[in-house]
């Protein structure tokens, strides 16, 4: 039993941690209709860059926020420079100019930074938590932390504020919210701001939850994150944090506990398949 | 020729039949498809496993094999036909995941350690090895590319074509889009076997990772960058991959990033390919050839 609660609550973490990686996804699919495969690229340099402005400043605050920064940067110049452009083209067009800057990245990371694991010693200052005779150790109670911080953010934006508005109406309708006098571009970017800034978050959070970084940390959470978006909804962001807590629990229990032979990183494209059969908008998604 | 150039080209052929198939699913019916590997490995383990364990000569086996990998290409279009696009793309990523992960897991396929020892091609007395093998793989590259230029005459092909353009205006005429999309699968993915058939016999030994999500992910590129839709494209595009990280060897650190940026510029500044509709070289084309066909 003390096992079972040990390994929901490691599968609670890993699906937080997969829902801010998802979350940027869904943003972008939702008002672009773009699979950003490079979305991953941007959370290996989100983790890169906290790294290094780790080891620079010393404070991880600083190191957050930084890398933050880099990330947003990098997301925006992403979509200034690649998707927009490409929009008028069939979606496989920026779909594969997408996957090209995932490995194009993943290789520049590799020469600047080599190929070899980093560690990522920081610690996170957070307290213990001890329930039911488990101990729930720092590091996942800051992941359970910040993900409740950022998904409260997230829907206070959305749902609350003018910004969120002009979000959803140009996810509706761009040309529509165009003629509302809705700068639906900027509206783009800022998009790509937020998902991109999420991202530098996660990877933070996994450089130190697994306490390594190495170059190719985004390809696994590149094509698995697409699953996800499937199973919770294209374009839902409610849908992809469900999705990708059930995925992170489904993962650790069935792996770690109930021991099924399976790899790890295919029940995310087998609970699509299923979820594709079943219910082909995803179990948020509406048509 | 010496043997490193016989080794690529004979690489550059087998990719070249692939790419084909995938441009018949992706080029000529429109669906995307980004796990044509994971057809590339099941004609490839289908070889592997009738050479080795069921004892079958390379001739033999070799329908059958086709007759494998296009079933199960017609078993795995059946889920991917209830979704469009994107949602399509996402769904051949994940059998092209579910494939390697079959292959690695199992044990009948050779699990982790893959098949090996498998025989050389031979006919009659002649043993298939460097230059010969290399003919063989361009004969069935004639073949293949006679296939696909009699489907772009086809009936069959302009359905297709018509269903790429415009489903709903495609049906409203009397063109049965399950059919078509169907037919593409079955045909692009028998391709794909014959690849894989030839691709076994020419390693000896196959493995579950050379055929994961990244190789789907050149030959998509290779159909992208030689010009999709195009009868010539995909083997222009198979060369163009097959040849650059030959000639990045010198800067051998640097070369996927090169690689990668190359698809990345080309992609961004010429989607439609080399050879596609209003690319450059087509443009050129055209004005010396000023009754161009097409």
């Amino acid at each position: 039993m003390q096992l079972f609660i040990e390994q929901l609550l490691n599968g609670i973490a890993t699906g937080s941690i997969y829902a801010l990686i998802t979350l940027g996804l869904a943003l972008v699919y939702g008002i672009m209709r773009i699979l950003h495969v490079a979305h991953a690229a941007v959370y290996t340099v989100g983790a890169y860059m906290g790294l290094l402005f780790f080891n620079l400043t010393g404070s991880l605050l600083a190191a957050i926020l930084g890398s933050m920064a880099v990330c947003a940067l990098l997301g925006v110049l992403i979509e200034r420079f690649v998707y927009f452009p490409l929009l008028k083209y069939p979606p496989f067009v920026p779909l594969i100019a997408s996957i090209a800057i995932l490995l194009s990245v993943e290789e520049l990371s590799r020469l600047l930074a080599g190929p070899q694991i980093l560690t990522f010693p920081a610690v996170l200052p957070f307290p213990e938590l001890h329930i039911a005779g488990v101990t729930i150790n720092s590091t996942i109670t800051a992941v359970y932390c910040i993900t409740a911080l950022v998904l409260a953010l997230l829907w206070v934006i959305t749902t609350k504020t003018e910004l969120g508005l002009a979000m959803r109406a140009a996810s509706q309708d761009r040309a529509i919210a165009d003629a509302m006098g809705i700068n639906s571009h900027l509206i783009i970017s800022i998009t790509f701001v937020i998902g991109s800034a999420i991202a530098a978050i996660a990877g933070i959070l996994v450089g130190i939850y697994f306490n390594q970084i190495y170059p190719t940390m985004g390809a696994i959470p590149a094509y698995k994150t697409l699953a996800i978006i499937v199973v919770g909804g294209m374009g839902s962001a409610p849908g992809a944090v469900v999705a990708s807590m059930l995925l992170g629990m489904a993962e650790t229990l069935l792996i770690g506990y109930a021991n099924i032979p399976l790899p790890r990183d295919a029940i995310a494209f087998i609970a699509m398949i299923g979820v594709l059969m079943w219910r082909s908008e995803g179990i948020m998604g509406s048509r | 020729m010496n043997g490193y150039l016989v080794t690529i080209a004979t690489i550059i052929a087998i990719n070249a039949i692939v790419a084909s198939g995938l441009n018949v699913i992706v080029g000529f019916a429109g669906q995307i498809s980004l796990g044509h590997a994971a057809f590339f490995g099941i004609g490839a383990y289908a070889a592997a496993l009738l050479a080795t364990k069921a004892g079958l000569s390379f001739w033999v086996a070799l329908p059958g094999v086709i007759a494998i990998t296009a079933a199960i290409g017609l078993l795995l279009g059946i889920p991917s036909l209830r979704v469009r696009d994107d949602f399509l793309a996402i769904t051949t990523i994940g059998i092209n995941f579910i494939v390697e992960a079959v292959f690695n897991n199992f044990e009948f396929f050779g699990g982790a350690l893959g098949i090996s020892g498998i025989p050389r091609v031979v006919l009659f007395d002649l043993k298939f090895r460097g230059t010969e093998f290399l003919y063989l793989c361009l004969f069935f590259l004639a073949v293949v590319m006679i296939i696909s230029w009699w489907l772009t005459r086809s009936w069959a092909g302009l359905a297709c074509f018509a269903m790429r353009e415009e489903e709903a205006a495609a049906s409203s005429v009397g063109i049965s889009p399950v059919r078509f999309k169907l037919l593409a699968f079955v045909i692009g993915t028998g391709m794909a076997g014959l690849g894989g058939a030839l691709y076994a016999h020419f390693m000896h030994f196959i493995s579950s990772s050379d055929f994961s999500f990244p190789l789907s992910v050149s030959l998509l590129s290779m159909v992208v960058v030689g010009g999709i839709g195009t009868l010539w494209g995909p083997i222009l595009g198979a060369i163009i991959i097959g040849i650059l990280p030959e000639l990045f060897r010198p800067l051998i650190d640097y070369r996927i990033l090169f690689y990668t940026t190359l698809l990345l510029l080309m992609i961004r500044f010429q989607p439609g390919g080399i050879l596609g509709e209003n690319s450059l070289a087509r443009r050129v084309f055209t004005k010396i050839l000023p009754r161009g066909k097409k």
